[in-house]
């Protein structure tokens, strides 16, 4: 299917967001996830589903002022 | 300094954007004595080997975290943005930017004591980027806020404190709350400015990352803001508009030259 990822449209195969940042071959780790503006504790990755058009936001520690 | 019953060994609070590499970063902090350093949070491609290295670089600084809502215009991505990040810097302190304007980068003050609100009923320690508005100020410590964080000039100006009475007020207004001035800061001399005033702390990041010397320049703010401090703490005279001599005038000698009596 395809979807949104860090606004770039994206197509997986993954159902759900912890499956889907594998495919991707994101690392574990310090990563925060959100999906369609909300906020994904990685504890709920595995169990959030995904559909057609989402939009998942895969965000990491940055330097900040 | 004292925030969220976390006593700090330093006044100094210090950004982590902008530096020319890592390792001037990590030495520019180490030479500001930074008690606390700001982070942020932003979009990692698929597949990327990942932001990793900075965050383990920032950890070995042994600095407090404090993540920040950089670059949030509304309440909802503001409050996202701080969820994302206590899981993943795992602190519950976030440094709430809600911005309104995108070329003065002025706080949105109405979204941001919303959002204020919304993150200390979730447990988070908000220190907020305000103005230097009473009113605000007030309705972000009802809100939960028990720091408040005035700007000295828009982000990344360096234009020091420009609305300096205005601040002084605020100071005066809130005794008994930690006051840090964030944002403007171009120079080790208006950090000391703040802290004369008897402001508690300064955050600032620019000025050091973009000096020519960004280590030296980090230790020349670390001095600032403890000589700034101990002058507070000293007791500064109170200025008056006409000279009065410093040397005693009692047993001036009369050499009868035409001298003022």
């Amino acid at each position: 299917m395809r979807l949104d990822l860090n606004g770039t449209p994206t197509e997986i195969t993954a159902t759900t967001l912890a499956e889907a940042l594998t495919d991707l071959g994101y690392q574990t780790g310090a990563l925060a996830t959100a999906l369609n503006g909300r906020f994904v504790p990685a504890a709920e990755r595995a169990a959030t589903p995904l559909r057609e058009g989402d939009r998942i936001e895969v965000l990491a520690p940055m330097q900040g002022g | 300094m004292r925030l969220y019953d976390i006593q700090l060994p330093s006044r100094l609070m210090l950004g982590t954007a902008q530096y020319p590499s890592p390792s001037v970063l990590t030495e520019a902090i180490a030479a500001s004595g930074a008690a606390v350093v700001t982070v942020s949070l932003r979009r990692e491609a698929a597949g990327a080997p990942g932001a990793n290295g900075f965050w383990a670089l920032i950890r070995q600084t042994g600095a407090r975290i404090l993540p920040n809502t950089a670059g949030c215009h509304s309440v909802t991505e503001a409050v996202t943005t701080a969820r994302m990040a206590r899981e993943v810097f795992g602190t519950d302190w976030i440094k709430l930017e809600v911005i309104g304007h995108a070329d003065t980068l002025q706080p949105d003050p109405f979204a941001l004591v919303e959002a204020a609100r919304i993150l200390t009923a979730e447990g988070f320690a908000v220190l907020p980027y305000t103005t230097e508005d009473l009113i605000v100020g007030e309705r972000l410590l009802e809100a939960g806020c028990r720091v408040l964080m005035p700007w000295g000039a828009p982000i990344g100006t360096g234009r020091g404190l420009r609305h300096a009475e205005a601040l002084a007020t605020m100071r005066q207004h809130f005794k008994d709350v930690p006051l840090i001035v964030d944002a403007g800061l171009g120079a080790p001399s208006q950090a000391a400015q703040a802290m004369e005033m008897g402001f508690d702390g300064v955050l600032l990041n620019t000025a050091v990352a973009r000096a020519g010397d960004p280590v030296a320049m980090a230790r020349a703010f670390g001095l600032a803001v403890a000589a700034g401090r101990l002058a507070h703490e000293a007791g500064l005279m109170p200025p008056r508009d006409m000279a009065a001599p410093s040397t005693p005038v009692l047993g001036l000698a009369d050499l009868g030259l035409g001298g003022l009596p």
